[in-house]
């Protein structure tokens, strides 16, 4: 059986079976735990109305088929899935899937940038304090790395609101944009650019020091290895030695990371979507929490699933790519 | 040698510091030393001797500050190494000075190809064009005997075997022709033939070269078979220097006697008459393959036949060796034979009940009657326990009376000759030698009536290799043990063994008695293996096992 396919797609279309059970099991692992929690939309939408009389909420639940059983409910539910429809979204009536894409830029953009930034950064710094490992250099970044990593990221964010939005109005408190100042162009981007630093900053000061402490190791590690001193023995100078030698075998525990991190940035991001009242996925699955907008909830998780398997498989692509070693199989 | 030609190396009072808290305030104490071109000087000592620790001088290659030169002088072709700038040595090292390192597995960065590698130092001291310098590469890898240099020039260190990294290695060091060439142990951590092949290479392309040679290796085998001139180091001091032959057939100093006298020579015991005495453990058709794993949703790997239909039988008393080079099998047969692996098929018997067809509970039963001594004394014993409850937990879970257990530990202590105050201490409170024969008291615990060694004193030093050797015998001996000794080391093999089986790719090549099999090989194999042994000509000037 030779088909003449790259192996890589051969990888890629293994990898997506091996997608599939992952997703159904979470999607059903958390419809049932939303359905345990107390309440459902029908009680938050009634609540919001400030009540109603019991024939309303029968006919209510009867509409959103919330009266069946949870099996049935679940079954419809992942029969629907299957067919990528998503439902409607109770609190906002449109499709979930038109919900969802209208506020997934706001968030891949803050992550995007939140995560490059932290890094990169992360990485020089890192790269930096092992080079002088043990000096006052080090020192002084070692202990930013540790106040940063130490302090949580709603502090930071309400902190540097105080700052610099409020004592010394450099910076716009919340929200993505201007509202009134219907920016175009250049002077769009500028706008959005300004409303996203704090969001990035507090987003990404936290995983920017967890490069940091990892990058700094694994050159302090990879640097005492026997083919750094090989390379010394050969006449290599300290330049040639941290580019091609050091930095090369030490990258490869920070791609990992940055695979594994994704997913954590998107739970961080839901705290800093909140504070900043960023239209984005994350302040999207607490308002659907807080509402019981079940099909938005199922439909945001849906939607992380998917982007995390996404990012872990390029991650593999990325490791595989630097690390000679490995080969996909 | 020559005496007359100027020396490349001369070494003069060196001093090498230590940190404070180490166990000596310095690393080497006064080092004298010529190298000649065309000259090979061995120096040899056990671990913690600090023959590393003076190449890494020579190169200006010193863990500094903390390790650094203190006193005396490096003279490299008339020029003071030691005043040198950092720029100026940049220029020396790869080029007139080279070095070739002991892990060939280690020693190349895995993620360049060969060929980037071997380019970097061309490219670092040579002003050539790319083609040029391709070109020199593909001659030196064709040099040091690579088949399809081509081939290699693009693989990446992982693809090849370690002793073709080695030979990388090699042709890397001598690329640029260097008039001294430092060679760290290059050799220990490959297998005997190979071990041969590089050793020869070393030899003809320094003397193409004319260069000379700064050769540190722990073997006095690796020294008969190529020095002229040997440094005996002990804990930083020389104890004694000359020429090879001197040092080696006429030794004055009583370290160096000692050391020579630990190195197992190469006359095997007399045959005993075992075979009328009952068999203890038998092998019959054992195989193991390692499987090809994988399937619909994951990669296929290919499948590795490790052991094919392997039978043998050892009789009470007696010591059976499985030899064999690395990939060969042998570890998997002391895997196989005490169930730590299950075997496709074939059956081992232990005293009549066959060990492979036990059940769950009766294996944990049987498992007293076979025990294990493994290779890496460190690794083997738990670091978070005290030696006196490594030693007894075996017996107590297979239900002794913990305060018996542990009395019945201490005398163990005493039968390997450690001190009973060992009982109470930690495992990485002792040396490699101490370990092993704690792991060996550990075996014995459970009273068995057969020891499995797996490469057991591969680790250790040889003065430490022949005590630890000595003991085993004498237990033997003493307590009517069988053992099944799995090693690479003929000459370890020949001291103890009364019987052999040598292995290949999986299958038995050979077997019978130890003095038989190496008195007149039949297989072209084993004939391979035992002319490789490095030294094999020299035979120990003096038997005395009193060693350090």
């Amino acid at each position: 059986m030779n088909l003449n396919i790259p192996p890589i797609a051969i990888y890629a279309l293994r990898r997506l079976f091996q997608a599939i059970p992952v997703i159904i099991l979470i999607m059903i692992g958390t419809f049932l735990l939303l359905k345990l929690a107390p309440g459902d939309t029908v009680d938050a939408l009634v609540g919001d109305m400030g009540g109603a009389d019991a024939a309303f909420i029968a006919r209510l639940r009867a509409e959103y088929g919330l009266d069946q059983p949870i099996w049935v409910q679940l079954w419809r539910y992942m029969a629907k899935l299957a067919t990528f429809d998503l439902g409607q979204s109770f609190v906002y009536e449109q499709p979930v899937t038109t919900v969802l894409l209208d506020r997934l830029g706001t968030t891949l953009l803050l992550m995007a940038t939140s995560l490059s930034l932290a890094f990169s950064i992360g990485i020089v710094l890192g790269a930096f304090a092992a080079r002088r490992a043990y000096s006052l250099t080090d020192n002084l970044i070692s202990t930013l790395g540790l106040i940063f990593y130490a302090t949580p990221s709603f502090f930071l964010s309400l902190m540097m609101m105080l700052l610099f939005s409020v004592k010394l109005g450099w910076l716009p408190v919340g929200g993505i944009k201007t509202i009134a100042g219907f920016y175009t162009g250049w002077d769009h981007v500028v706008d959005v650019a300004r409303h996203l630093v704090m969001p990035t900053a507090a987003l990404s000061l936290i995983y920017l020091s967890f490069y940091l402490r990892l990058m700094r190791s694994s050159v302090i590690q990879v640097a005492d290895q026997d083919f750094v001193r090989t390379a010394r023995a050969k006449g290599a100078g300290e330049t040639r030695l941290m580019v091609h030698h050091i930095m090369r075998n030490a990258l490869l525990p920070a791609v990992t990371l940055f695979g594994l991190q994704f997913s954590a940035l998107l739970g961080g991001s839901v705290v800093v979507e909140t504070i900043f009242t960023l239209p984005g996925l994350g302040q999207l699955a607490y308002q659907s929490v807080i509402q019981r907008d079940m099909n938005t909830l199922m439909g945001i998780i849906f939607l992380c699933s998917i982007i995390v398997i996404l990012v872990n498989f390029l991650t593999d692509l990325l490791y595989a790519r630097l690390d000679s070693r490995i080969e996909l199989t | 040698m020559n005496t007359q030609t100027a020396p490349i190396l001369e070494i003069k009072d060196l001093k090498i510091s230590l940190p404070k808290g180490a166990d000596r305030p310095f690393a080497l104490q006064g080092l004298n030393l010529t190298v000649r071109p065309g000259e090979i000087v061995c120096m040899v000592g056990e671990s913690g001797s600090g023959k590393s620790l003076s190449a890494g001088a020579i190169m200006r290659l010193l863990p500094e500050p903390h390790v650094s030169v203190a006193d005396g002088s490096i003279t490299f072709e008339g020029e003071d190494i030691l005043s040198k700038t950092e720029n100026e040595m940049r220029a020396l090292r790869g080029n007139r000075i080279s070095m070739i390192f002991q892990e060939p597995m280690t020693a190349l960065n895995p993620q360049k190809t060969v060929g980037w590698q071997m380019d970097e130092v061309l490219k670092l001291h040579l002003n050539a064009s790319r083609k040029e310098r391709y070109e020199r590469a593909i001659e030196m890898l064709g040099q040091v005997h690579i088949p399809d240099p081509e081939s290699a020039y693009n693989a990446y260190p992982h693809q090849i075997s370690g002793g073709q990294r080695q030979r990388v290695m090699i042709a890397m060091a001598l690329s640029l022709s260097p008039k001294l060439v430092i060679a760290d142990e290059p050799t220990t951590a490959l297998d005997v033939t190979t071990q041969l092949q590089i050793l020869k290479l070393i030899r003809e392309l320094q003397q193409k070269d004319g260069a000379g040679v700064l050769f540190i290796t722990h073997d006095f085998g690796v020294v008969a078979e190529i020095a002229d001139h040997v440094i005996v180091l002990r804990k930083g001091e020389v104890v004694e220097q000359g020429s090879a032959d001197q040092v080696l057939n006429t030794p004055n100093h009583p370290y160096t006697q000692a050391l020579i006298a630990s190195v197992p020579d190469l006359q095997p015991p007399a045959p005993k008459p075992l075979t009328s005495l009952p068999v203890v453990l038998k092998g019959t058709g054992l195989k193991k393959t390692f499987t090809a794993r994988g399937g619909l949703l994951s990669g296929k790997r290919k499948a590795v036949a490790a052991v094919k239909d392997l039978s043998f039988q050892l009789h009470q008393g007696e010591t059976l060796g499985v030899v064999g080079e690395s990939g060969s099998g042998k570890t998997t047969v002391s895997r196989l034979v005490t169930r730590l692996l299950d075997a496709d098929s074939g059956a081992v018997e232990v005293d009549d009940t066959d060990l492979l067809a036990c059940t769950p509970p009766e294996l944990r039963a049987m498992r007293k009657h076979i025990q294990m001594v493994f290779q890496d004394p460190m690794a083997s014993l738990n670091p978070r326990k005290r030696v006196v409850d490594i030693i007894a937990q075996g017996p107590i879970v297979h239900g002794e009376d913990p305060e018996k257990a542990r009395a019945r530990a201490r005398d163990l202590l005493e039968l390997v000759e450690l001190s009973p105050a060992a009982a109470n201490r930690f495992p990485h409170e002792f040396s490699g030698g101490q370990r092993q024969r704690i792991g060996i008291a550990r075996a014995l615990a459970m009273e068995p009536k057969v020891i499995v060694a797996d490469e057991p004193v591969s680790a250790l030093d040889v003065s430490v290799q022949a005590q630890v050797l000595k003991l085993l015998a004498d237990l033997r001996d003493r307590m009517n043990l069988s053992l099944l000794f799995v090693t690479h080391d003929l000459r370890v093999a020949a001291q103890l063994c009364d019987r052999i089986i040598v292995m290949q790719r999986g299958e038995i090549v050979e077997s019978g008695f130890t003095a038989d099999v190496f008195a007149a090989p039949q297989h072209p194999y084993t004939k391979n293996l035992l002319s490789s042994i490095p030294g094999r000509s020299w035979t120990p000037p003096v038997r005395k096992i009193d060693a350090a």
